[in-house]
């Protein structure tokens, strides 16, 4: 678009055709105001005809999960405690991709509030993935990775606490990148763990991820965790593999992994090795606390969840429950509009935090999460990269771990150690499974770097895609729209 | 021992009181604690308010470094240590004037503690205070209800204000005590500039603890908290309430129990709001959102190296250097401004007591017919000095020196011997104009002139006046009368 081979107008009319035809067939959008896009798409035309430059992004159509800030959108974080609520401002993400010149084009289903691994627990509908739609698209950035499996953008933002920008991309075929905790800006973030939650690119390729992660990355004073200092660009990292050293701890090699999935991850290593990286297999014990990681990270991310969502009250926005008296009309809207499982984690974290039991449960994890943290450190005094699969196994059928969160909660296994040490991750497309109840369903590889890595980990991933070659794209993928 | 002559007393006589003081204080700063809004008294409802204050989805606390400066001052000023690490907590708990529904404060980690204020004004012997802790909080919005409507409105100008909470030992030991250690800590507060402590605009808001034991026994009693106490007046109502409250208990040989009350200024009696039971868990933990950063040393160290003389010294050397009457000690002590402007003149005059009196009288007259303050006025303290100097030395009379106070700030170009000589109201102390008008008295005066010689030497002074009068002002009162005494004498 910017060398004027593509008109943006063109282009969004496209997108909006294939979100038409193919939406009903994954209920990826919670809700899409075309003619805003329109007039974003008119702009960065009317801009490109002065001979200006929009940025990088120019006229490129991104989707949004609808728990990201864009003044004057929806931002129902997939709750209808937020039902109808319209954000009065714009989040840093927003801001950033429409200075890139980026075209925001609808609002991505989630797991309410970001909790969960297969958005069905959406406050409206479940998302469908686009491989199968009798599967989950996983979660809980369910929504933009189905809208990018489905082609109808090439890129979409996630957000992630645990695994939910990696874990939907993988089931979803496509490429999930969770950066660094401080790489980019949480202002304008519906906060579920706050010192977990970072926003991340899902995509088609690699390569495009690399590009927004450019876009978003960078200091922010709006949030006072977000890292000082300039950011290594991804894109201009050496999209190589020659020396790399990458390790595969067997903790990732768990019995608890799908064989078909191992078989998959297994190729890929002769991939990176193919393409001059050094892998080694690291003996069982050097990452001991691995196993903590799914009660250490469901302790932290609910603490601060409880924290989070209490403002959701029905006094100041959102709708509200009538009571007879104030508490009670507290507890109406909160008991009324919040689902199952947000309830489940509130009372969790509520639990945890409480007089005489926070020294045993909040902070026995956040001592944990300190071991977690460093035994992932010493692993980068040896290694450039950790290796492993993103997900257990491929996409699971809706319905299948509705009943049984703990088996919900194992989705994270593989991903919410990353997020505990808030370490750059990346989940790209290593083929289908041959075999088993994963059988022709994406498998993605996952590959974890030192905190502050993010360029080295996107330029990896490049270089994996471009040893490997295009993904094998969705049925949606293929077909014509319109 | 007196016989006892109210409830109070009758408490008194046999149980000591002990009371330690919580005292919340908006800090000064030009915008809110976590955001940009303007922290402002007085406000239109809800027009000081963002996203951010509002407790909007996605929003987060960016720290306001002015707010940690203050208070790193007011810690110094209350001889605090200063914590070297800054960290915030999140207290949880459901209001609709908490729009996050947490309050982010400092729970394990205060600003400052272990400080000390020396109370030396008021009714009291002086005594000491320790400080336990002060520590940094965003203050909540407010409820309104109107009247004679069944609604209530929530006001969120307030919500995200800094505060202070200052948390005093349990030294003191009467509602006299309370109100003079409060009264200090205004003082303190507003002469080092972090608050205006304003009560009525609730920038300056006390609970109360109080608990008795019997005179003599070191353990203490069972303590109650009354809370929300915006007056000086309210804090020692409902001390003295809740003595006689727990006394009367402890006398029927029933339990204190550990109670949160409220005061009710009507009645002046207390009430009960919750017990310890019912007291809200408030699940405190490290707020996420900020993170935790270190202190220099070297910065606090400037901003203590920069803190201006406090009241407590200021008190002493006006009372043992300068030896200001306590009445004028108080007065200035009460107005950081007033006492620099009075610092000024003393210095520039090199007269403190001249200066403080015309202060009081002169300056301040002036100051309420311009109605404009102090520091405003044409009339500096080095423009007042002069005219001093012109009274000390005789050149001009108090009576023309109040004449020449109005000229000064009614002419901000012209000095004090300047307007003296324009208004011709230089002293005549040169003996043969004097002595002229002194003969023209004596000659003029002849019936008092014999009844002081008869033995009436009081009808001197009325002499004198007589030439004041003749002179218009401008005689040397001190020479006119040496001279008067002379020439009866004679």
């Amino acid at each position: 678009m910017r060398a004027g081979d593509l008109d943006p107008g063109d282009v969004i009319e496209q997108a909006i055709a294939r979100l038409t035809a193919r939406d009903p067939e994954v209920s990826a959008y919670l809700d899409a105001d075309f003619e805003r896009a329109r007039l974003q798409a008119a702009d960065v035309a009317e801009r490109l005809a002065r001979g200006e430059d929009p940025g990088p992004l120019a006229g490129v159509p991104v989707s949004l999960k609808d728990n990201m800030a864009v003044n004057g959108a929806t931002l129902t974080a997939g709750s209808r405690i937020l039902e109808g609520y319209r954000a009065p401002y714009s989040g840093h993400v927003a801001e950033r991709l429409a200075a890139a010149g980026a075209v925001l084009l609808g609002r991505t289903n989630l797991d309410e509030f970001a909790m969960g691994a297969s958005t069905e627990n959406s406050g409206y509908f479940p998302t469908r993935n686009p491989w199968d739609r009798s599967r989950v698209p996983g979660g809980s950035s369910g929504g933009s990775a189905a809208a990018v499996g489905a082609g109808i953008v090439p890129v979409a933002l996630g957000s992630e606490t645990g695994g939910s920008v990696r874990q939907p991309a993988a089931f979803c075929g496509v490429t999930g990148f969770k950066p660094t905790y401080g790489s980019v800006s949480r202002f304008g973030l519906v906060a579920f763990g706050s010192s977990l939650d970072q926003i991340g690119p899902i995509a088609a390729w690699a390569e495009d991820a690399a590009l927004v992660y450019d876009v978003i990355a960078g200091h922010d004073p709006r949030d006072a965790t977000s890292t000082p200092g300039e950011r290594a660009r991804a894109l201009d990292a050496n999209a190589s593999l020659e020396g790399l050293k990458i390790g595969v701890p067997e903790e990732f090699l768990d019995d608890a992994v799908d064989k078909h999935v191992l078989e998959r991850v297994s190729q890929a290593m002769d991939v990176l090795e193919g393409a001059g990286a050094i892998t080694r297999v690291i003996k069982r014990g050097r990452l001991q606390h691995m196993a903590l990681s799914i009660p250490v990270y469901y302790l932290v991310a609910c603490s601060e969840a409880s924290a989070n969502l209490a403002r959701f009250d029905g006094m100041r926005y959102g709708p509200r429950a009538e009571g007879d008296d104030l508490f009670e009309a507290f507890g109406k809207t909160r008991g009324q509009l919040f689902g199952p499982e947000v309830r489940r984690r509130i009372v969790l974290g509520t639990f945890a935090l409480s007089a005489g039991y926070s020294e045993a449960w909040y902070g026995k994890a956040l001592a944990v999460r300190r071991l977690i943290h460093d035994e992932f450190a010493a692993l980068f005094d040896e290694f450039d990269l950790i290796a492993g699969p993103t997900a257990p196994t491929g996409a699971f059928p809706l319905g299948d771990k509705s009943d049984d969160p703990y088996a919900m909660y194992l989705c994270d296994l593989l991903t919410a150690p990353a997020c505990l040490a808030g370490l750059p991750s990346v989940s790209v497309p290593c083929g289908l499974a041959r075999k088993g109840a994963s059988k022709g369903l994406p498998v993605g590889l996952s590959l974890t770097g030192a905190a502050g890595s993010d360029a080295r980990v996107l330029a990896a991933a490049r270089a994996f895609e471009a040893a490997r070659g295009e993904p094998e794209r969705s049925p949606l993928w293929k077909e014509p729209s319109a | 021992m007196s016989v006892p002559t109210s409830p109070l007393a009758d408490v008194l006589s046999r149980y000591e009181p002990v009371i330690g003081l919580e005292v919340h204080v908006q800090l000064g700063t030009a915008s809110k604690m976590f955001c940009r809004c303007e922290a402002r008294f007085g406000a239109a409802p809800n027009t000081l308010v963002c996203p951010v204050c509002a407790g909007h989805p996605g929003t987060l606390p960016v720290l306001n470094g002015e707010a940690v400066r203050l208070g790193v001052l007011a810690g110094l000023a209350l001889s605090c240590d200063i914590d070297a690490v800054t960290r915030f907590d999140r207290k949880n708990y459901f209001y609709p004037d908490l729009p996050k529904a947490y309050q982010i404060t400092q729970f394990d980690h205060p600003l400052c503690r272990d400080g000390v204020l020396r109370v030396e004004a008021g009714a009291c012997e002086p005594f000491e205070v320790s400080i336990t802790r002060a520590h940094l909080e965003e203050d909540s919005g407010k409820i309104v209800h109107p009247e004679g409507m069944d609604i209530s409105l929530i006001d969120l100008n307030r919500a995200g204000t800094p505060l202070l909470e200052i948390v005093s030992g349990p030294d003191m030991h009467s509602a006299e005590q309370a109100r003079a250690y409060l009264q200090e800590l205004q003082r303190v507060l507003r002469h080092v500039g972090v608050s205006d402590a304003d009560m009525e605009k609730g920038q300056f808001r006390c609970d109360a603890n109080v608990s008795l034991r019997p005179i003599g026994r070191e353990a203490f009693g069972t303590r109650t908290e009354t809370k929300n106490l915006n007056s000086f007046g309210f804090v020692a109502g409902a001390l003295q309430a809740e003595m006689i409250r727990q006394g009367a208990l402890l006398d029927a040989g029933e339990e204190v129990l550990q109670l949160t009350m409220g005061f009710n200024p009507d009645t002046g009696l207390t009430h009960a709001l919750r017990s310890k039971e019912e007291a809200h868990d408030y699940r405190y933990f490290r707020e996420p959102d900020l993170p935790s950063f270190a202190i220099d040393p070297a910065w606090v160290q400037s901003l203590a190296d920069e803190l201006p003389e406090l009241p407590g010294a200021r008190r002493r050397r006006y009372l043992d250097e300068l030896q200001l009457p306590p009445k004028q000690v108080e007065a200035l002590l009460a107005d950081k401004s007033l006492a620099d402007w009075f610092d000024a003149a003393a210095e520039a005059s090199g007269s403190p007591k001249q200066a403080a009196n015309w202060l009081f009288t002169e300056v301040l007259r002036l100051v309420n017919e311009q109605k404009r303050p102090l520091h405003e006025l044409a009339l500096t303290p080095e423009r007042l000095a002069g005219l001093l100097t012109l009274v000390d030395v005789g050149a001009v009379s108090v009576q023309a020196g109040r004449l020449i106070v109005t000229a000064l700030e009614e002419q901000p170009e012209q000095d004090a011997r300047a307007l003296a000589e324009a208004l011709d109201l230089l002293q005549v102390s040169d003996d043969s104009a004097l002595a002229g008008m002194v003969d023209e008295v004596l000659t003029e005066e002849s019936d008092l002139v014999t009844r002081y010689r008869e033995g009436n030497t009081a009808l001197l002074n009325a002499l004198l006046g007589a030439v004041m009068k003749k002179s218009r002002g401008k005689a040397n009162p001190g020479s006119a009368r040496e001279l008067l005494a002379a020439r009866l004498e004679a």
